[in-house]
């Protein structure tokens, strides 16, 4: 692989072919940005019910976030795309791995979410009541905006993550990055260590910005001690990290 | 129903998927010892190291972070100077993971404040009695329970091994969809496929539910300890 990485040619063909890899890029891309908003409404929604007074609603949004985290995403995308189908569901390739990967990273974004929250001190949705907000307009207005600084790193690093998984795809054949260079390299001169290489650096490319910005940014939040407990902090961002 | 699970878990058919499931483990736990091992050393390194040791290690632990484990998974299936299959998916792991760790080493290594070093040197220790006796102690017990949520993580991605046909649990599921017939000796219904992908969910999770369920708990020990 090594040699082959340092076979002049073959880098000629792979850049041959910078169409085919750019659209494979694109498609990558496109999964991405679609799982990432499915997985913030998710997210969101699934964070404020785990931090409802009912206990049905904590209840549900607690067998979501133990199911989807605690099961591979591999195996809920080869339910989706092998097993679905007896029951007469057929989902286009994209479409399954777009929802499986939204879907899995919106139980990790709900925990996100839901610490954000519980980091509002309880006084604050009190003394909001007791100006006669609704609970409502306290969530929306009052606790909810001061967790986005909150939770800003550890939500970017569930996009790092998400962007990585999106590389599950090509498990499916779902005709993103991972799986083009895949084919690309298998169907041609077999050259794997050039496809390899230039698709960890495509990714490297998208990800590493992200979780660079993200402890630079908690860094600048210790230092100025708006996480009270750094090692509390640190734990539970990497805990939904993880 | 009843009737249904006992014709479709034959002894045969159980005994195929835990053993797929023991591929699983066996890889997940090789991953996870020599990734905290060398994810320390690393940690150590990025940390500690003069210039470009640790700039070399950074280069390794930012680079591996932030690329897909299922392109290691890949690669180290085609590269990797190992005999067995499994043992070279099990090597992708490594490589992957220990970045993961080092990076987690790192967050309990900067917490722990720089007086700590200054204060030991004075009581005569040297530099590796201090991280012996003093910072990797207290770094660790602060990092348990986030390394502990990067093992569930390894035991989860062992699934991208069926992409490169490596026997293990999901690749073992999907299989007997395709050999149905032969292994049961009728043909493969909907609740057949729904029985068999539950039964595979079913073995995850109780595994990763256990170690979330430590993790929680050391957390919220590690919580009340401090206040």
């Amino acid at each position: 692989m090594i040699q082959q990485i340092l076979t002049p040619w073959r880098w000629q063909n792979i850049f041959a072919d910078w169409p085919l890899l750019l659209r494979a890029f694109l498609v990558t891309l496109e999964a991405a940005v679609l799982a990432l908003i499915l997985a913030l409404i998710l997210g969101v929604i699934f964070g404020l019910l785990s931090t409802s007074r009912s206990r049905l609603l904590r209840i549900i949004a607690r067998v979501y976030v133990e199911f989807f985290q605690n099961t591979p995403l591999m195996i809920q995308l080869f339910f989706a795309y092998f097993a679905l189908p007896y029951m007469g569901v057929v989902l286009p390739t994209f479409a399954c791995g777009v929802l499986c990967v939204g879907i899995y990273t919106g139980a990790y974004i709900s925990e996100v979410v839901r610490a954000g929250i519980e980091s509002i001190p309880k006084g604050q949705s009190e003394a909001a009541y007791s100006q006669g907000f609704t609970r409502m307009q306290t969530m929306l207005l009052i606790v909810l905006p001061q967790t986005v600084k909150i939770v800003l790193p550890p939500l970017v690093n569930q996009c790092v993550n998400l962007i990585k998984n999106t590389s599950t795809l090509a498990m499916i054949a779902g005709g993103d990055l991972m799986y083009i260079a895949n084919t690309w390299a298998t169907n041609g001169m077999a050259s794997y260590g050039p496809a390899y290489l230039l698709v960890g650096v495509l990714y490297f490319c998208l990800c590493f910005p992200l979780s660079k910005w993200a402890r630079g940014y908690e860094e600048r939040l210790k230092a100025r001690h708006l996480v009270q407990n750094p090692a509390a902090g640190a734990a539970n961002a990497e805990e939904v990290t993880a | 129903m009843l009737e249904q699970i006992t014709s479709l878990f034959t002894p045969a058919v159980l005994l195929y998927l835990l053993r797929g499931f023991g591929i699983t483990l066996k890889v997940a736990a090789i991953a996870i010892v020599l990734s905290i091992l060398f994810g320390t050393i690393l940690g150590l390194l990025r940390s500690y190291a003069p210039k470009p040791l640790s700039m070399l290690s950074g280069a390794y632990i930012e680079w591996f972070r932030n690329t897909p484990n299922l392109l290691w998974v890949m690669v180290c299936y085609i590269a990797a100077p190992l005999p067995s299959d499994w043992s070279r998916c099990a090597m992708a792991y490594v490589l992957f993971t220990s970045a993961m760790m080092a990076e987690i080493v790192r967050g309990g290594l900067n917490a722990i404040p720089k007086g700590q070093f200054e204060a030991a040197y004075s009581q005569g220790f040297t530099f590796l009695g201090t991280l012996r006796h003093i910072v990797l102690p207290q770094c660790f017990k602060r990092i348990v329970p986030t390394m502990l949520s990067q093992v569930i993580t390894v035991v989860k991605d062992t699934s991208f091994m069926a992409q490169v046909a490596v026997a293990e649990l999901l690749f073992r599921t999907k299989n007997l969809m395709s050999i149905f017939y032969k292994v049961v000796g009728r043909q493969i219904t909907t609740a057949d496929v729904f029985l068999l992908f539950g039964f595979a969910m079913l073995l995850y999770f109780i595994v990763n539910f256990a170690l979330s369920c430590i993790v929680r708990h050391m957390q919220k020990r590690g919580k009340t300890n401090k206040t």
